[in-house]
């Protein structure tokens, strides 16, 4: 269907966010070669940028697909401790630079977590909303005491228990983590727009309707959940390479609760509100921390605050799109996109 | 409406940026007049201070701090190092590792000579594989892992480790205490439990004395009378209890409520065991620390300086938090004494070497390293006999 307004072709809408991408990675990593950006700075980054892929993640099983899992920080644990592993031994066994291998290792780590995410999927999303919550909450309850526990119960040292998994090599930078958060967002993007986008979102506004319309509900909802455990996977490997320890503490129940703030906070279903609130609640915790023990009384007001009058996220389902912009600059009469949140 | 809202965000998001950016700009600008007033008057030295001073580990962080803190403010108050004063720059890593790495960055960034931290083993690892990048000269109160030591040799600890405690009270409860069958009871969920509880079964299985049972329980558990029970039904003449004192009060009064007699052994984290139980379930019960409050003149004279300061008595923590400034402080000595420049590499070698051929007199004994970044010094066993700490022996 063709109108009167002047559109802006889709491979140069590609082409223009790509390029601002690329210019973005350029900019800020030569500000960090020059010395502008101190490794305090570019360590928050970095903590940005494995927070945004934990959130755009969770996005898809909250926001898209409408379901509540609380064990986020169990895929990331996963994650983070199968690409770690991986790439330490395979590094050992082949000889070469431990950051070499971080692609396959990524991906290693992405696909066990997707795995997982299948494994506990099938089962877990025949129930609805508070069970769902109970169920996955569970799940990460048993990662983490599995971490824990599992090298007296296999004998050699596997997942370092208690100590943690130490001397990982720190292979995360600015430059590898931002990439992938740029591929993670334009993977979700891209396939929130196809017709497994559409499916997943029909689930999440009326499941049975979507039901009667032909949708495969069961292989839709696993789907979403594979895909973010996947990415959540992907997260995890990066904090790994972070920080260099994983302690199985720290994947605990709050860790979930956070990355679950981050999507309510931004609001659910919408990627610019998951990216901004990621970003602001790294940045507000530093920021807070000269306020040491008011910080968590600020960090709750915040999240009270923004509940009352936000009650649907900082976003709601807004989706920032620089080509409708664009394109409402060049056509002055160009209608209003109409609100896609049809959410009851 | 939305767009308002968005625009709003963003606005605030910038802010909280630029906020940052500034602040951290500000600091950077406060740290310039310092080294600008290094010229004027004998200067400063900055050292750096990185503890959980929030969350759920804070106290041992607080602890750490406050006795590091004195030991630098007595220096001070005696004219400082060759007439330089030091300066801390004290950040709070809530007991985490990300926060631990982000806020040694932050150290670095500030160009602190020196670091004392961190305080739980997790977060200390982390800051150690980072800090083998820049040969920052490190000294960890607290974090008994032995593994925070392997990754360079910028990184000392002012404590026992692990192994070695575990390793000492075999050796106690063999040779003089004469038993000849023990059992132990650990925290499966923390490394420091697992660590000392290994040592001490291997050097049990060497001494010839019988390990007849090691139960293990996780971590927040309150009742452990299902353990102490299998425990007392396998005969063992004493218990093998390494773990914090929280949980070292309720396993000791649940153990003597089960009617056990014997000895029960435990290690540095007993130090405030006897504020957690009634004292008469505390007779036949040992501990090996670096530090106790007992009759003994340079600890008396560090106990009424700190009470003076803080208005409590000091523990094992704070103790050891004082021999990890006097530690790195003695390091620094020796790189102002050669005259170099702070900030180059030169200077932090030989800090480290400072460090590593000095010996300090602390608290918790005196301190040398013989070429790793563990400590020789003497362990000290308690006794809790009479309802409170009493110095036993020298081991």
């Amino acid at each position: 269907m063709r109108d009167k307004y002047k559109r802006i072709p889709i491979p140069v809408r590609y082409l223009i966010n790509a390029l601002l991408c690329a210019a973005f990675l350029v900019i800020v990593q030569s500000f960090i070669s020059g010395g502008s950006i101190s490794r305090y700075q570019s360590g928050i980054l970095v903590q940005i940028g494995v927070y945004i892929i934990m959130a755009v993640s969770l996005n898809i099983a909250t926001g898209y697909l409408g379901q509540l899992p609380l064990g986020h920080a169990g895929f990331m644990s996963i994650g983070g401790y199968s690409c770690a592993i991986f790439m330490m031994r395979l590094a050992d066994k082949m000889g070469v630079e431990t950051a070499d291998l971080l692609i396959p290792g990524l991906i290693f780590g992405g696909c066990v977590t997707a795995l997982f995410g299948l494994i506990i999927g099938i089962p877990a999303l025949r129930l609805k909303g508070d069970y769902l919550a109970i169920v996955t909450l569970g799940f990460a309850e048993i990662i983490r005491v599995f971490m824990l526990n599992i090298d007296s119960l296999l004998g050699f040292k596997f997942t370092g228990g208690a100590g943690g998994l130490t001397g990982i090599p720190r292979y995360s930078n600015f430059l590898n983590v931002f990439i992938s958060v740029i591929l993670v967002c334009f993977f979700v993007h891209t396939m929130m727009k196809s017709r497994h986008g559409r499916a997943i979102l029909a689930i999440r506004d009326n499941e049975i309707a979507a039901e009667a319309s032909g949708v495969n509900i069961s292989y839709y909802k696993t789907l979403a959940f594979v895909i973010s455990a996947f990415f959540a996977g992907i997260g995890g490997g990066l904090y790994a390479g972070s920080i260099g320890v994983m302690d199985p503490t720290k994947f605990g129940f709050m860790e979930s609760i956070e990355i679950l703030v981050m999507v309510v906070l931004g609001g659910m279903g919408s990627m610019l509100g998951s990216i901004s609130a990621a970003t602001v609640i790294t940045v507000v915790n530093q920021v807070l921390t000269s306020l040491s023990e008011y910080r968590m009384v600020i960090y709750a007001l915040l999240l009270i605050v923004v509940m009352m009058f936000r009650p649907k996220g900082l976003f709601g389902t807004y989706d920032f799109s620089l080509s409708h912009v664009m394109e409402r600059l060049f056509n002055r009469d160009f209608p209003k996109r109409k609100s896609k949140g049809a959410r009851k | 409406m939305k767009k308002f809202f968005a625009l709003l965000i963003v606005v605030a998001m910038a802010l909280a940026i630029t906020a940052c950016s500034s602040s951290d700009s500000g600091e950077a600008g406060t740290n310039g007049g310092g080294v600008n007033g290094q010229s004027e008057n004998g200067g400063s030295i900055k050292v750096g201070l990185l503890a959980p001073l929030t969350g759920d580990v804070a106290q041992y962080g607080l602890s750490v701090a406050s006795g590091a803190e004195l030991y630098i403010k007595e220096i001070n108050e005696a004219g400082g190092i060759n007439g330089k004063t030091i300066e801390v720059i004290k950040y709070d890593e809530q007991g985490d590792a990300t926060e631990a790495v982000n806020n040694y960055y932050r150290l670095v960034d500030d160009g602190v000579v020196g670091i004392i931290g961190d305080v739980t083993s997790a977060p200390t690892v982390a800051v150690a594989q980072a800090s083998v990048e820049d040969n920052m000269p490190m000294v960890t109160a607290s974090a008994t892992d032995p593994s925070v030591i392997s990754y360079g040799s910028n990184f000392f600890q002012a404590c026992l480790n692990d192994p070695y405690q575990g390793t000492t009270m075999a050796k106690f409860a063999a040779n003089e205490l004469g038993v000849t069958s023990v059992a132990t009871i650990y925290n499966t969920g923390d490394d420091y439990s697992i660590g000392c509880n290994d040592a001490f079964v291997e050097q049990c299985n060497e001494l010839d004395v019988q390990v007849l049972s090691q139960e293990g329980y996780a971590d927040g558990d309150v009742d452990f009378n299902a353990q102490l029970t299998s425990i007392i039904a396998s005969g063992a003449q004493a218990i093998f209890c390494p773990n914090y004192y929280q949980d070292d009060g309720m396993i000791v009064t649940q153990a003597r409520t089960l009617g056990f007699t014997g000895s029960i052994l435990g290690v540095d984290g007993w130090t405030n065991t006897h504020e957690y139980t009634d004292p008469e379930n505390l007779y036949d019960c040992y501990f090996c620390t670096s530090f106790a409050i007992i009759d003994d003149e340079k600890i008396n004279e560090f106990v009424d300086a700190y009470r003076a300061e803080n208005d409590k008595d000091p523990g094992n923590f704070e103790a050891l938090g004082y021999d990890a400034a006097m530690v790195l402080l003695n390091g620094i000595k020796a790189a102002e004494d050669a005259g170099l420049e702070a900030g180059t590499d030169d200077y932090k070698q030989a800090v480290i070497d400072g460090i590593a051929n000095g010996t300090v007199a602390g608290v918790t004994g005196e301190i040398s390293y013989d070429g790793t970044g563990a400590p020789t010094k003497s362990i000290m066993i308690v006794s809790l006999d009479s309802g409170s700490p009493e110095f036993y022996m020298n081991y």
